[in-house]
């Protein structure tokens, strides 16, 4: 709310000429008023925040706690969706291998997936933001420096760099993390720095170095916030980009170990079940993680024609 | 021009060079080579006679030339899997990874562009918004998950195409090809056409973007007033005036193709280098792996060498920058 509040500068003025009849429209309200604009994005929205929900409350759901492994009965094995188990409880989405019900897999598997999506997306945000600021602000041998790091890491494709970091590293979630934090800081980096070139232009820096503020804050209390738009965009669609990417790295069997199945390793423990038609192990957290993606882009596409001025 | 290619040849050398040490350094210092050489229950009088004789003894600047000027040899170390050189092994490998790249690529060119320059000349009807959103799937779906449904579907359920191996092959310039024989070709389909998912939807977009942005343009106002057929404005005058972009964009995405064939070669067990790589990082095949690393970091530069030339040579805009 308040890093919305804080690109008041550029925006204010359009809102009040929209707005002039009526009571003042602040910011967040006008983001959040186009955003309801399109029912696809709403519609994006709320499942996001269902999926959210279910992955923070799974120990309070989910029918079983899937790695308890009391609950489990191996006798329950690879059952189909449906089917009911030795003590009564019904499977709805059916069993894996070692007889875990695969709703309650799915839902733990959910929070490691948007867990390590979120925590890297944010600290590679960070990183590469201030970075990208930096480079902006400074310029000269600093920024050309960075920015030869991220034209160069960029030239490969991401799951390249992300293989080649976890060949060094070992699999683990601390590992995937780290290997997306790399992949990604790039991104934010190149979206900083060309958003910043502009801003450092406008009237409000020069005022701002008149009055002889310390760089460091004009670059954070100034700067940074005018940034944030866009960054804000990125951010969102990184997020997707990072829960499909750990997906695929677990998949491959190069990321989270088996204790912390992501629902990418359950779609690669249903894998060998899959030709002899036993298509469920696979099948549902494969719906769950594409539910996800699509919603988070949905979110995404809205906030880039919200919040880019352009477009307006 | 001599002067500007001398350069990027130079900068694409010292990128490289800089992945030598990367590959380097994260092997050896993060990794612990020591771990993975020897036996567990070796004592330690054995384990000074092996680290002695492998040179990790020595200083570790000594032990990266070492390293560099066996690489500049093609010698990586003996695959510990294999007990072959690594760089032969995945030389072996190398023709039914590219064959698969090029099948995705040549999927993605005759598939996208058509449905692009359809979408892009008539944005508004509902068959191209329903393409468009189709691209977005695409871009959406995860790769490995779209090539499990692939399997469960035209292999389990319908049985038509197999889904795994590369089926058989013929000899052509003394290399085995799949898309020779009838077999070799079922078995190309599918991890192709999954390969290939992303790709078609990128040209797809691409080339309706381009189209947009061609069309009000005044040469092709002028081509339908000189009274040119609809057909030979669009496939003459449109199209080749967006085949700069496009051709650039499918040059440089047949890098990350090689790149994201690991996916679909381990889905579809194909016999290439991606699934060979994912192989020895799980068994922790040292050689095999800085082999694989060195090798793509090479075949990436240069192939964004050679983009980054032909794009110079197809627009004159961008050369005259250049020398300008």
């Amino acid at each position: 709310m308040s890093t919305v509040g804080a690109a008041a500068p550029e925006i204010a003025p359009v809102a009040v000429t929209a707005a002039a009849q009526q009571a003042i429209e602040t910011p967040f309200r006008r983001v959040a008023r186009e955003f309801a604009s399109s029912k696809v994005a709403l519609l994006g929205l709320a499942v996001l925040v269902t999926i959210v929900l279910l992955a923070l409350l799974a120990p309070l759901i989910a029918p079983q706690n899937p790695y308890d492994l009391m609950q489990l009965d191996i006798m329950d094995g690879r059952l189909p969706p449906g089917s009911e188990s030795m003590s009564g409880m019904t499977f709805w989405l059916g069993t894996d291998d070692q007889g875990r019900d695969m709703l309650s897999g799915i839902l733990y598997g959910l929070r490691i997936s948007l867990g390590v999506g979120v925590v890297s997306a944010l600290v590679a945000a960070l990183l590469g933001a201030s970075l990208g600021l930096v480079a902006a602000y400074v310029g000269g041998r600093v920024e050309s420096v960075i920015m030869r790091i991220v034209d160069l890491q960029l030239s490969f494709p991401s799951i390249l760099v992300a293989l080649m970091i976890l060949a060094f590293l070992g699999k683990g979630v601390i590992n995937v993390v780290l290997a997306l934090i790399i992949v990604e800081w790039a991104v934010y980096a190149r979206t900083a720095r060309g958003t910043a070139l502009v801003e450092r232009r406008k009237e409000y820096i020069e005022a701002a170095e008149c009055l002889a503020i310390p760089r460091r804050r004009i670059l954070f209390r100034h700067l940074l916030p005018n940034c944030l738009p866009p960054l804000i965009v990125i951010a969102t669609v990184q997020v997707a980009r990072a829960i499909a990417l750990e997906a695929t790295l677990s998949f491959l069997g190069l990321g989270v170990p088996v204790t912390e199945p992501s629902l990418g390793l359950l779609i690669a423990n249903g894998y060998q079940y899959m030709l002899s038609g036993k298509f469920w192990i696979s099948f549902y957290p494969g719906i769950a993680l594409l539910v996800t993606i699509v919603a988070i882009n949905l979110v995404g596409d809205q906030l880039r024609d919200v919040l880019n001025p352009r477009s307006r | 021009m001599t002067g500007w290619l001398f350069r990027r040849v130079l900068q694409s050398l010292f990128v490289v060079l800089a992945m030598t040490v990367i590959v380097f350094v994260g092997v050896n210092v993060i990794g612990n080579p020591v771990d993975i050489l020897i036996a567990p229950d070796a004592d330690q009088i054995e384990r000074e006679r092996v680290i002695a004789a492998l040179g990790l003894d020595k200083p570790l600047w000594e032990q990266y030339f070492a390293f560099l000027s066996a690489a500049l040899h093609g010698d990586f170390g003996n695959s510990f899997v294999f007990s072959e050189p690594a760089l032969q092994v995945i030389l072996q490998r190398m023709p039914a990874t590219l064959e698969l790249a090029m099948a995705a690529l040549l999927l993605a060119v005759v598939i996208g562009i058509p449905l692009g320059l359809y979408a892009g000349l008539r944005p508004n009807a509902w068959s191209a918004k329903a393409i468009m959103a189709g691209s977005i799937l695409g871009f959406s779906l995860p790769t490995f998950w779209v090539g499990l449904l692939f399997i469960m579907i035209f292999s389990v359920q319908l049985g038509w195409l197999p889904s795994s191996g590369r089926g058989a092959t013929r000899e052509l310039f003394g290399l085995q090809w799949s898309f020779l024989t009838a077999d070799g070709l079922a078995h190309l389909v599918l991890p192709a056409l999954n390969l290939a998912l992303f790709k078609i939807s990128l040209v797809m977009r691409l080339v309706r973007a381009s189209v947009r942005e061609v069309l009000p343009q005044e040469y092709i106002k002028f081509a339908r007033a000189k009274g040119l057929t609809e057909t030979r404005v669009i496939l003459v005058h449109v199209l080749k005036n967006i085949m700069i972009p496009v051709v650039t964009v499918i040059g440089l995405e047949f890098g990350s193709t090689i790149a994201f064939s690991v996916v679909t070669e381990s889905i579809f067990a194909w016999p290439g280098m991606g699934k060979l790589i994912i192989d020895s990082i799980n068994v922790l095949d040292r050689p095999m792996i800085v082999a694989y690393l060195i090798l793509i970091v090479f075949l990436f530069v240069t192939i964004n060498l050679i983009v980054d030339f032909l794009y110079t040579v197809l627009d004159p805009r961008v050369r005259l920058d250049q020398e300008g």
